[in-house]
C-alpha cells in the first residue's frame, strides 16, 4: 500500500440549473495509476478540472488533499507549481510553432526579457528522449502527427515537473499503434513513481493500464475497484457505468402509427473539412419513417453530429458522398436554406455555439430559420412575429417573463426550448436532434421528451442523436450503433439493453 | 425600482454625457457654444460623420468589421463628381453616376469580404491607399470647383443652402418651426398608434409614465432644435438628406429581414449560416451599402465645400467609426443602433466646436478625441463585464 497522495472529499459543483458533481470522492495512492471512467457527461471532466483549479476554490464545495495539505487553487498556474498537470482532450498546442516553444509556453527558458533558446531546446530534446521520440524540438508542430503531438504534450507536463499527471482522453485522438505506444509510456513512468490519472471510454486500454478504476455515474461516485485485489473485466466496470435503475423517466408514446420512410441515406461518406483524406463518416445508410423516432447512438467523436451536419445542407466536412432520398425522390442539398426548403431541421448539439444568438431576445430567435413567414418583400411584421414566438413559448412551457428577453439570460432547459421552437417552426418533417438533453436537468429532460413524442404524433420523423444510453433507448422505436465513423449495429429499442449496446460498440473497437 | 434606474442609466449614458458636455461648453463659452448659429453649423460640418456612420454601422453590425477606405472613397467619388460638373454635364447625371459609382466600389470591396473572405481591415485598407490614388489621378492633382448652382442649392453647399421660408422673411423662420411641429405631431402620433395596437393585441407594453416622459423629453428637444435653426437661417438642405438617410437606416436595421441578419450574424455568424441564411450575402450587403453611403458622402462633401480636392475625406473613415462606437455599437458586432450613433456624431461634433471656439489647440483637440473614444469603449467594455 503506498501513500495516500491526493484526496477529494465530497467535492460538490453545481453549475446555473444542474448539479455537476454531487459529493464526489476520490483517493489516489502515490505511484499508481487511477482510471476514472463513466458516460458522457457523468462529471468526469468537471472532476479534474476543479482538481487543476480551472474551477477555482469557492466555486465549489469540499477539500482537496494533496500530499497532506488542504490546496485552494487559484488557477491552473497554482495546481502546476504543486506538481499536479493536466493534459486536456483538446490538444492545446500551438501549430505554427515549433515543439520547444510549444513546451516552454508561458514557462520560457532564460530570463524575462530575453529567451535562451540553446536552453529551451536543449531541455525540449531532453523531455522529448524521456517520451520516446526522436525529432529535434525545433520541428513545427504541424509538421508532426497527431499521436506525436500527444507525445508532446506529456513530454510539456514532464517539463513542468509533473507529479501527478491527468489525462483526459489521451488516446481519443490516436489510432492503435499510438495509442498502445503511449499506454507503454504511461507504464514506464508509473515504473519510475509517476502517480497518474486517466479519463478513458475505452475499456480495454483502462483494463490494461488501470492499478484502481474509479466509477462516476451522474455526479456521484459509485464504487472504486482494485485491479490488483480482484480480478477486473470490461464487462465489469460497464456494469458499475450503466448500473441505474430506469424509473418512469420517458414519457409513454401511445397511438403513433408508423407510417412510410421520410427520409433515405445510403452509402454516406464524408471526409474532414481540413484534412481531406481522413473518413469522419464511413458508408452509413439510415432510414426513418414517418411518426418514429430513431437513435443513433455513440460516444463522442463518433462522427454523430458530423454525419447530421453533412446531410442539412453540407454544414459540415468535404467530399461528401451517398445518395440521400426524402419522401422517396433522391434529393441534392448543398446549403442549410435547401435543406430546410427540403423539410429537414438540425437541432444542434451546441446551442450556444451553433444554435441561437444569445444577444437578441427569445422572439428573434424564434423565427431566424424562417423569415419569409413572418415578413413580406422583406420588411418584418414584428406583430406577427411577436405572436408566433408567444405561440411556441405557451406550446413549450418555456419559463421566461417575456419573449423580449434575451437567450443569453435563460436556463439551458429553455434555450433548448427556444432552439426546437425555432426549428418547429420551420415546419419540418424530418427532425434530427442532436443530443437534445445534453446539460438541462431532470425535469426539463421529461419535457423535451414528451415535445419528441408530440412531434412524432404528427407524423413527422425524429432522428435522435445522444450519448445518454437509458435516452436512447427509452425514447426510440429502433437504435443505430455508432462508432469510428461507421454504423456497427442496428437493433430495436425492444431487444436493446445498456449492456448488449456498449458491448457492440466494445467489440467493433477490437475488429478494428 | 432602484435597478430600474441603473438600466435606464447604462442605457442613455451617452445622452445624458452629450448633455453634460454641451451645457459644459456653454458655460466654458459664456453661451457662444448654444447659438443658433452654431447648432445650425453642428449639423452642417457633420453631415458626412451622419452619413458615413449610417453606413459603417451595418458593417461594424456584421462582427465588429469597419470600413478603412470609405475616406477616400469620399474623395474619389466627389472627384468624379466635380470633373463631370466641371465639363458643364447636368448634376443630375453627375449625382446618378457619383451614386452608381459609390454602389460599385461598395460591391468590389464586399466581393472580396464576403466571397474570397478577405478579412475587411485588409481589403478596405487597400482600398484606403487605392481610391486616394485614383482621387489624385481623377484630379489631376489639383481642386477642381463647382459653379453648378442647382447641384449646390440642393446639396447644401454655399452660403445660402437653407429650405426657402414659405411664410415671408421674420427673424424666425417660420417653415423650419412649423417643420418641427409637424414633425413632433407625426412622433406622436406614431407613438400613440403603436401603444394602443400593442394593448389590443395584448402585448407588452412600456409602463405609462417612462412612455410619457420619453415622449415630452423627445418632442421638447425637437422642438427647441427647429426653433434654434429658426432664429438662424432655417432648415440647412444637408439636414434634409441626413434625416432621410438616418430615418431609412432606422427602419432598415429595426424592420426589415436584411437588417436582422446584420444583427444575427453578428451576434453569431455559425447560427445564422445554420438558420439557411447566408452569411456572405449580409456582409456583401453591408460593405456595397458603405460604398453607396460613401458616394453620398463623397456628393456632401464637395457640395459643401464647393469643389473637390485630392486630400478631401482624410479621416473621415474615422469620425464614422468613432461615432459607432461612441453611440454603443459592439466591437465584437451585433449590438448597436442609429439612435446610438446620431449621439455618437453629435457628441464628437460638439467637442471639435466647443475647443474650437473655446480656442484650444488643434492638437489637443484630437488628444480629447482620442480619449472620449477609449472612455466609451471602456464603458461599455466594463458595463457588459458586469452583466456577465
Amino acid at each position: 500500500m503506498g501513500k495516500v497522495i491526493l484526496q477529494m472529499k465530497n467535492i460538490t459543483k453545481t453549475f446555473p440549473g444542474v448539479k455537476a458533481l454531487d459529493n464526489v470522492n476520490l483517493e489516489v495512492e502515490e505511484g499508481e495509476i487511477h482510471a476514472l471512467v463513466g458516460e458522457n457527461g457523468a462529471g468526469k471532466s468537471t472532476l479534474m478540472n476543479v482538481l487543476s483549479g480551472i474551477y477555482p476554490y469557492g466555486t465549489y464545495e469540499g477539500d482537496i488533499i494533496y500530499n497532506g495539505e488542504v490546496c485552494k487553487f487559484q488557477k491552473i498556474k497554482d495546481s502546476e507549481s504543486r506538481g499536479i498537470v493536466i493534459i486536456h482532450q483538446e490538444l492545446a498546442l500551438v501549430p505554427q510553432m515549433s515543439i520547444g516553444e510549444n513546451m516552454f509556453l508561458g514557462n520560457e527558458r532564460g530570463k524575462k526579457n530575453a529567451i535562451n533558446w540553446n536552453e529551451t531546446y536543449g531541455e525540449a530534446d531532453k523531455y522529448l528522449k524521456m517520451v520516446g521520440l526522436s525529432e529535434s524540438s525545433r520541428v513545427l508542430i504541424k509538421d508532426i502527427g497527431t499521436g506525436k503531438q500527444q507525445l508532446v504534450e506529456i513530454a510539456k507536463a514532464l517539463a513542468k515537473k509533473a507529479k501527478l499527471l491527468i489525462l483526459d482522453e489521451p488516446t481519443s485522438s490516436l489510432n492503435e499503434t499510438d495509442s498502445r505506444a503511449l499506454l507503454d509510456l504511461m507504464l514506464e513512468f508509473k515504473k519510475q513513481g509517476m502517480t497518474m490519472i486517466i479519463i478513458s471510454h475505452k475499456l480495454n486500454e483502462v483494463v490494461y493500464v488501470a492499478d484502481k478504476i474509479t466509477v462516476i455515474r451522474d455526479g456521484s461516485t459509485v464504487e472504486t475497484m482494485d485491479c490488483h485485489s480482484m480480478k477486473i473485466d470490461e464487462d465489469r466496470i460497464i456494469r458499475g457505468m450503466v448500473g441505474r435503475e430506469i424509473t418512469n423517466r420517458f414519457p409513454k408514446r401511445e397511438n403513433v402509427e408508423i407510417g412510410d420512410i421520410n427520409m433515405e441515406v445510403k452509402g454516406w461518406t464524408v471526409h474532414h473539412p481540413v484534412y481531406t483524406e481522413r473518413k469522419v463518416v464511413d458508408n452509413v445508410s439510415l432510414n426513418v419513417r414517418a411518426g418514429e423516432v430513431v437513435g443513433i447512438y455513440g460516444l463522442m467523436g463518433a462522427g454523430r453530429t458530423e454525419l447530421a451536419m453533412s446531410i442539412f445542407g453540407r454544414s459540415y466536412g468535404s467530399g461528401i458522398a451517398g445518395s440521400l432520398k426524402i419522401h422517396g425522390r433522391e434529393v441534392d442539398l448543398k446549403t442549410p436554406r435547401e435543406a430546410i426548403e427540403a423539410g429537414l431541421a438540425y437541432v444542434t448539439e451546441d446551442r450556444k455555439g451553433n444554435g441561437l444568438v444569445l444577444s437578441n431576445p427569445i422572439r428573434v430567435n424564434t423565427s431566424l430559420a424562417n423569415m419569409k413567414s413572418v415578413s413580406e418583400r422583406g420588411v418584418i411584421d414584428v406583430d406577427k412575429e411577436y405572436a408566433v414566438a408567444v405561440e411556441y413559448k405557451d406550446k413549450l412551457k418555456t419559463k421566461t417573463p417575456t419573449v423580449e428577453q434575451n437567450v443569453g439570460n435563460l436556463s439551458g432547459g429553455n434555450q433548448q426550448k427556444v432552439l426546437l421552437a425555432k426549428w418547429m417552426f420551420t415546419d419540418p418533417d424530418i427532425l434530427i436532434l442532436d443530443e437534445p438533453t445534453r446539460g438541462i436537468d431532470v425535469g426539463a429532460k421529461y419535457e423535451i421528451y414528451c415535445i419528441i413524442n408530440d412531434l412524432v404524433r404528427e407524423g413527422k420523423s425524429v432522428v435522435m442523436i445522444s450519448s445518454e444510453l437509458p435516452e436512447v433507448i427509452g425514447m426510440s422505436d429502433r437504435i443505430y450503433i455508432m462508432n469510428e465513423g461507421r454504423f456497427v449495429g442496428e437493433i430495436s429499442s425492444a431487444e436493446a439493453t445498456q449492456e448488449s449496446i456498449m458491448a457492440n460498440i466494445i467489440q467493433s473497437g477490437r475488429d478494428k | 425600482m432602484s435597478i430600474n434606474i441603473k438600466a435606464v442609466l447604462k442605457k442613455y449614458f451617452m445622452v445624458l454625457v452629450l448633455i453634460v458636455v454641451l451645457l459644459a461648453f456653454h458655460a466654458a463659452t459664456g453661451g457662444k457654444m448654444l447659438l443658433a448659429q452654431n447648432i445650425n453649423n453642428l449639423i452642417s460640418q457633420n453631415a458626412y460623420v451622419f452619413v458615413l456612420a449610417a453606413g459603417m454601422l451595418l458593417c461594424i453590425l456584421t462582427g465588429g468589421n469597419i470600413d478603412l477606405a470609405c475616406g477616400s472613397v469620399v474623395c474619389f467619388i466627389g472627384g468624379i463628381g466635380a470633373v463631370m460638373m466641371d465639363h458643364d454635364l447636368p448634376a443630375f447625371l453627375a449625382v446618378i453616376v457619383m451614386l452608381a459609382g459609390g454602389l460599385l466600389v461598395g460591391a468590389w470591396q464586399g466581393f472580396w469580404i464576403a466571397y474570397v473572405k478577405v478579412p475587411p481591415f485588409i481589403a478596405t485598407l487597400a482600398g484606403m491607399y487605392a481610391f486616394r490614388g485614383l482621387s489624385n489621378v481623377v484630379l489631376q492633382g489639383y481642386a477642381v470647383g463647382i459653379r453648378n448652382e442647382g447641384f449646390l442649392n440642393v446639396f447644401g453647399g454655399g452660403a445660402d443652402c437653407y429650405v426657402p421660408d414659405l411664410f415671408g422673411s421674420g427673424s424666425l423662420n417660420l417653415t423650419c418651426v412649423l417643420a418641427g411641429v409637424v414633425l413632433v405631431a407625426v412622433y406622436v402620433v406614431m407613438v400613440i398608434k403603436s401603444r394602443v395596437n400593442a394593448r389590443s393585441k395584448g402585448y407588452e407594453v412600456e409602463p405609462f409614465y417612462s412612455a410619457l416622459v420619453k415622449l415630452v423629453l423627445i418632442s421638447a428637444a425637437v422642438i427647441w432644435f427647429f426653433y434654434k435653426l429658426a432664429q438662424y437661417k432655417g432648415i440647412p438642405s444637408s439636414l434634409i438628406w441626413i434625416g432621410i438617410v438616418l430615418l431609412s437606416y432606422s427602419y432598415i436595421t429595426s424592420n426589415t429581414t436584411m437588417g436582422r441578419y446584420l444583427y444575427a450574424v453578428g451576434g453569431n455568424e455559425k447560427a445564422t449560416n445554420l438558420s439557411g441564411i447566408d452569411s456572405r450575402k449580409v456582409y456583401f450587403f453591408a460593405y456595397t451599402n458603405m460604398g453607396l453611403m460613401a458616394g453620398l458622402g463623397g456628393i456632401l462633401t464637395i457640395a459643401r465645400a464647393t469643389q473637390a480636392q485630392p486630400t478631401f475625406g482624410q479621416g473621415y473613415e474615422m469620425d464614422a467609426i468613432a461615432a459607432c462606437f461612441i453611440g454603443g455599437a459592439s466591437a465584437y458586432g451585433g449590438e448597436g443602433n442609429i439612435f446610438g450613433i446620431v449621439i455618437g456624431a453629435l457628441l464628437m461634433g460638439v467637442i471639435n466646436m466647443g475647443m474650437s471656439i473655446m480656442g484650444t489647440d488643434a492638437n489637443y483637440q484630437k488628444v480629447i478625441k482620442g480619449l472620449v473614444v477609449l472612455g466609451a469603449i471602456i464603458f461599455d467594455v466594463l458595463s457588459n463585464k458586469k452583466k456577465n
